[in-house]
């Protein structure tokens, strides 16, 4: 695998997954807790999408078949997407959504943080951008997580289940895919696993201060970046792509 | 229609023009008082406009594009472009002080504070808020309500002297 396209793949991964996410809490527009949360999860979603489109645009030029972020947005199937598994896990209850959100936002904020030191400079501009957006979000979902951990009993017990339920998906936020060592060797993006030790820490800080204990069973390993998607993907990218897929031409 | 060198507008007249262009989220702003705009320059008979989106998924940035586009033909010159650069990101520091006058002046409070470098992640949370002092009555009583407000660059406060709610323009 070329430079170049072990490039192309990571940018999908992040781009992707900040796509799906996107995808994911706008559709609770209009059935946030209260009307600020309404208007918060609304603007983390829009910050997503809007760093997925910097991604992804990054990512066509990259491939070089004159795919734009849209044609790369609603003209891939489930199996070309390379999100994270976690990510397009259903919004569930409020805890639910928080507990995904938690576990994605420390990584991306540690992520990005490294990102924007890459040897590709979009790939450090993208960064750089986001970051400054991604701050907020990590302040607000940690935030919660000690709400609703250091809560009322019923809280409490809800936070802890919904953490351990997410917790099946965040091995892979430090699993490497095939290409990732010689994006390591450029200097294009970090070893995922290097994001381990660093997110751990900061998510064991958060839940003990949340009065949460972090699950001790091991997360399970198989994502995307062994080619596996769960069962929602799919019905996550007809909502998103049908419309778009029959009218294919139409232009805003 | 093509405009010779001679009567072709300045830089000067260009950045002039575009501080009429305003925000279509918060009127009072100008897309140059916003630091949206970051140089204008004439090369040969091609006029080129940079400019930096605000947030990532900012909807005001087609907009803004638009009217930018519209205001320069205004001054008679067809052969543009724009170009839209992310690096360096766009940040709040870049406000005009008469920008952040006008802001107050609308009852959105401008960002406290120049906008953090990255920060180690142990310091985001339980960040202490600087005093946002309230565009309304000027106290500094006030609290945080979200982070999120109506529009992505807003945060909402509200004004325990005065009891009104205000939008905070978060430092970025």
């Amino acid at each position: 695998m070329t430079v170049r396209d072990a490039t192309l793949d990571f940018v999908l991964r992040v781009g992707d997954s900040c796509l799906i996410l996107g995808q994911r809490l706008s559709a609770l527009c209009g059935h946030g807790p209260s009307l600020e949360e309404d208007i918060a999860i609304t603007n983390v979603a829009l910050d997503l999408i809007g760093q997925a489109q910097n991604w992804l645009a990054h990512a066509g030029e990259l491939e070089g078949r004159g795919r734009d972020p849209d044609s790369l947005a609603y003209f891939r199937d489930a199996h070309e997407f390379r999100n994270l598994v976690l990510v397009e896990q259903p919004n569930g209850h409020f805890g639910d959504t928080m507990a995904r959100q938690f576990y994605f936002d420390v990584w991306h904020y540690l992520l990005l943080a490294q990102l924007i030191e890459s040897s590709d400079e979009t790939v450090a501009g993208i960064a750089a951008k986001s970051i400054k957006e991604v701050r907020y979000h990590v302040e607000r979902s940690c935030d919660w997580v000690v709400r609703l951990g250091d809560g009322t009993p019923e809280s409490h017990e809800r936070m802890q289940a919904a953490l351990e339920r997410q917790w099946a998906h965040v091995g892979e936020l430090f699993e490497a895919a095939p290409g990732d060592t010689a994006l390591v060797d450029a200097d294009i993006a970090p070893a995922l696993s290097t994001l381990r030790e660093p997110w751990s820490r900061h998510v064991g800080e958060v839940m003990a201060e949340a009065t949460l204990t972090v699950p001790d069973k091991p997360p399970s390993r198989a994502g995307v970046r062994a080619g596996h998607h769960s069962e929602h993907l799919s019905y996550l990218l007809a909502e998103m792509q049908g419309l778009r897929r029959a009218h294919p031409n139409a232009e805003w | 229609m093509a405009t010779t060198r001679q009567q072709r507008p300045t830089e000067a007249d260009i950045w002039s023009r575009l501080d009429a262009v305003t925000d279509p989220e918060i009127p009072v702003i100008s897309v140059v008082d916003l630091g949206i705009v970051r140089a204008v320059a004439w090369d040969d008979d091609e006029l080129t406009v940079v400019i930096t989106p605000t947030y990532s998924g900012c909807p005001a940035i087609r907009v803004i594009e638009d009217s930018i586009g519209d205001a320069i033909r205004d001054l008679g010159v067809e052969n543009f472009r724009l170009e839209t650069r992310l690096s360096p990101a766009w940040t709040t520091d870049w406000l005009s002080e008469r920008g952040r006058e006008r802001l107050r002046d609308y009852g959105i409070a401008p960002p406290a504070c120049s906008a953090a470098q990255v920060v180690d992640i142990s310091r985001i949370m339980n960040r202490r808020h600087r005093a946002i002092a309230c565009p309304h009555c000027g106290a500094t009583a006030t609290e945080p309500v979200s982070q999120f407000g109506s529009t992505p660059c807003k945060a909402l406060y509200r004004c325990q002297a005065c009891l009104e709610p205000f939008d905070y323009f978060k430092e970025h």
